[in-house]
């Protein structure tokens, strides 16, 4: 019992460590949710890297990497929006273009720094052990933005994941609420990367939502199980991390992958199970299901 | 089921209207003036500009240029009032989304962003169901339905808007026969409720109960009553072959 709970009790650090991981989990959770409904994942991933070069500036002025990586996310998503608009080039295109730019431009800066160097990896795989009770504030204040945010903009987004058309002719303006969902995504990166990295948190927004999306019907159990599996890969990865010596952020969300492999295993069984089960009554009771054809 | 108050404008007026995309015409030179009740069918090939007219006239994209007005508004400004069902809507695959829910979302133009669904929006909901066939999948999610179900669901879904204009974009697309029925009669049904009813279609035979009937071939090759309308000169012109006598 020790091995699983008592570690959280004595060792101070790891229990702020659990808690910033929750929260993370919990954002993410609600954000995923409409990344993997409306496909948004490279978009993600791409906000994820372009806030790199954000964060190395704003180390090497000895500022908040927050705020670097907010000014990186708003220059990322203004070009994007350039790019697609006036050069007339597909969405993704200006995705991809303004991704590998950004990720060598932070690379090129981390690199030219002898004291970021080291910082890097942090960047990019997370440094939860170094998680204090002010990120633990952002990030609460984060997951209450962001769960206010679900909360008062559900209808057009739940409308955005099944048909930008049907946003429009509902009353609402698709593009505003677009730009709403992809500053709430902004918003999960900028407030994750510290405690799993800003290449690991695309894991822990599409992973647990991929879980949800498996089982649920309706958005509102999507988010929940989303949560649940998050939470999850959070505890169990902190202490995989604790015991056997393992970088966090990348043990939490490979329990998250992992956890949705099992999820998609079960879900694919059971389906093939019923449907065995239905093809064995159809050959017991030939007409159970028959229509009569005249 | 309420009854449509009488529309002080008309329901659709359009003058000289030409629709496109950006400033690129697909059909030009259109003129209505439909009133309360009215069923204009639109028949033509793929690409003739249907749909094109029928995105216009849902405010999805602006007209290239002429005056276009829906109840005496410009297009897309009355959402409660116009309803809109797309070509081949799309339900994807990861949406966990149960039909009444999706019906449900009929209603969100009359709730907007915070407002709570009344028992009267449910009953909307309950009844679109029934109307389509579709109450029994009521809870099912909406990836499990066929192709033919998910059309019912989406025609449930605007039914339950009630509004006084509804622009149907191949309503009986992914439908059987028991289907295209069931279109038929739910059309004759809002037009007896004063609805005024847009249909895009393929099927020359969706034209039969038309109060008018427009041929489209990226112009108006001409618009009508049915029997004016499809004439075999225009249908050799549209298509390049008559109906059968």
């Amino acid at each position: 019992m020790n091995f699983l709970f008592g570690v959280f009790a004595h060792d101070q650090q790891l229990r702020l460590e659990l808690i910033a991981g929750l929260f993370v989990a919990i954002t993410c959770a609600i954000t995923g949710t409409f990344v993997v409904l409306r496909g948004l994942s490279f978009i993600g991933d791409a906000l994820a890297h372009g806030v790199l070069p954000g964060i190395a500036v704003a180390m090497l002025l000895g500022v908040s990497g927050m705020l670097g990586a907010i000014v990186s996310a708003v220059l990322m998503m203004s070009g994007v929006g350039i790019v697609n608009r006036r050069l007339r080039l597909s969405g993704d295109t200006a995705i991809g273009l303004l991704f590998v730019g950004m990720l060598s431009l932070g690379v090129l800066i981390t690199s030219r720094s002898a004291s970021l160097v080291g910082d890097l990896e942090e960047i990019l795989f997370g440094d939860i052990a170094h998680v204090d009770w002010s990120t633990i504030g952002i990030q609460f204040i984060a997951l209450v933005c962001v769960a206010l945010t679900f909360t008062i903009c559900r209808r057009p987004f739940l409308l955005l994941s099944v048909d930008e058309g049907l946003v429009n002719t509902s009353g609402f303006s698709a593009k505003f609420f677009h730009n709403v969902m992809m500053a709430m995504v902004a918003a999960t990166v900028i407030v994750s990367f510290q405690t799993v990295g800003t290449l690991l948190v695309m894991g822990m927004l599409i992973a647990p939502a991929a879980t949800g999306a498996l089982f649920a019907r309706r958005i509102s159990s999507m988010i929940m199980i989303a949560a649940l599996v998050g939470s999850l890969s959070v505890y169990i990865g902190l202490l995989a991390s604790y015991h056997y010596d393992l970088a966090a952020g990348a043990s939490i969300v490979l329990t998250a992958v992992i956890l949705f492999a099992l999820s998609a295993i079960i879900t694919e069984t059971r389906k093939s199970l019923s449907r065995r089960h239905e093809d064995d009554d159809d050959h017991e009771h030939p007409h159970a299901h028959g229509h009569v054809h005249i | 089921m309420a009854a449509t108050t009488a529309a002080p404008h008309s329901p659709i007026s359009a003058d000289h209207l030409c629709v496109g995309y950006g400033k690129r015409p697909v059909v030009e030179g259109v003129t209505l003036d439909m009133q309360p009740g009215e069923l204009l069918v639109l028949i033509g090939t793929n690409g003739s500009g249907k749909s094109t007219l029928l995105k216009t006239l849902a405010g999805l994209i602006k007209p290239v240029h002429g005056d276009l007005h829906l109840l005496g508004e410009h297009a897309g400004q009355l959402p409660k009032r116009v309803a809109y069902l797309p070509q081949h809507p799309v339900s994807s695959h990861t949406l966990p989304l149960c039909v009444r829910d999706m019906v449900a979302m009929g209603r969100y133009a009359h709730l907007g962003l915070v407002k709570h669904a009344s028992p009267r929006d449910r009953e909307l909901v309950e009844e679109s169901m029934v109307r389509v066939g579709i109450e029994a999948q009521a809870a099912l999610p909406i990836r499990d339905l066929s192709g033919g179900q998910q059309q019912r669901t989406h025609l449930a879904q605007v039914l339950a808007r009630q509004a006084e204009v509804l622009l149907l974009d191949e309503p009986t697309a992914g439908l059987d026969l028991n289907g295209r029925k069931l279109v038929a009669d739910l059309v004759a049904a809002e037009r007896a409720r004063g609805v005024t009813v847009v249909m895009a279609t393929h099927e020359l035979t969706d034209a039969e109960h038309a109060t008018s009937v427009m041929l489209l071939a990226q112009r108006v090759v001409s618009v009508g009553p049915p029997d004016v309308a499809l004439r075999d000169e225009y249908l050799r012109e549209c298509f390049g072959f008559t109906q059968p006598h």
